[in-house]
């Protein structure tokens, strides 16, 4: 059953700093919507991990820690489904050709567990190219999946 | 609380207890300066009580098989002991618990080095 205190809606925008500590900053801030909008701990460990996943994207391979790229960030909860989403400023990659990390020959490599986390952790991944560049990745988790 | 690592010999075997989280940035590095430290050590029996971790994330995870590679090649071995249920769901996820020697016991982590 649902908390009854929780918030039907709530919306937090914010421009983000190219830097690790902006990571810690947005995965706050949405386990705080994702609490709020009654989310239990298994889930918000999830959210978290995957907002964590999305933003070191972001800062990491899109600005590439950049000072003068932002990295554009958005939760919203519209009581029925949990929204994030994370635009950063950088060059973007080939997400329809990403290597497998549970194939055999990628299980030992140190890198490229990411997004497929991302996937395991929500029930929805948008990822889109933007023009004139960046890369957009949305993240839902329904309330009624819970 | 970012990553805190404390290393202890038990007969010829050395135990890091690691505690916080292996997270990009300073708590994988951490992780990862100190394996290279005990392997250019010729420290060939590692392992790593990871009890007391509170978050991975896939950083940290990277650094576990980095390391892992790292005492392999160079002829040791790396096993891992005490996961907390999410770093055991974790490494079930990216299909990486049966590639690490897990143990639950300490005493019996340590005769499996002999």
């Amino acid at each position: 059953m649902r908390d009854q205190s929780r918030h039907e809606a709530e919306t937090v925008e914010r421009f983000l700093d190219s830097t690790l500590a902006s990571v810690d900053h947005a995965e706050e801030i949405a386990v705080g919507v994702a609490q709020r909008a009654g989310f239990e701990e298994d889930d918000l460990l999830k959210i978290g991990m995957a907002v964590r996943e999305s933003m070191v994207n972001a800062v990491v391979h899109g600005n590439r820690y950049n000072a003068n790229k932002k990295v554009k960030f958005s939760v919203i909860n519209n009581s029925q489904r949990f929204t994030v989403r994370i635009v950063d400023e950088g060059e973007g990659f080939d997400y329809e050709h990403l290597p497998d990390p549970l194939a055999p020959e990628n299980l030992l490599r140190s890198s490229g567990r990411g997004i497929f986390l991302i996937r395991q952790f929500m029930d929805e991944l948008q990822i889109r190219r933007l023009e004139p560049g960046g890369m957009e990745l949305v993240l839902v988790k329904y309330m009624a999946a819970k | 609380m970012s990553v805190k690592l404390n290393t202890r010999q038990v007969g010829d075997v050395n135990v890091v207890d690691v505690a916080g989280r292996i997270t990009l940035g300073e708590g994988s590095s951490a992780l990862r300066d100190a394996l290279r430290d005990m392997v250019s050590k010729n420290q060939k029996k590692i392992l790593l009580n990871l009890g007391e971790v509170s978050y991975i994330d896939s950083s940290g995870i990277g650094e576990l098989v980095s390391g892992f590679t790292t005492v392999t090649n160079s002829g040791g071995q790396l096993k891992l002991l005490n996961l907390t249920k999410r770093v055991k769901d974790l490494l079930q996820i990216t299909k990486l618990y049966t590639v690490f020697d897990v143990h639950e016991d300490e005493a019996s982590a340590i005769r499996s080095f002999a």
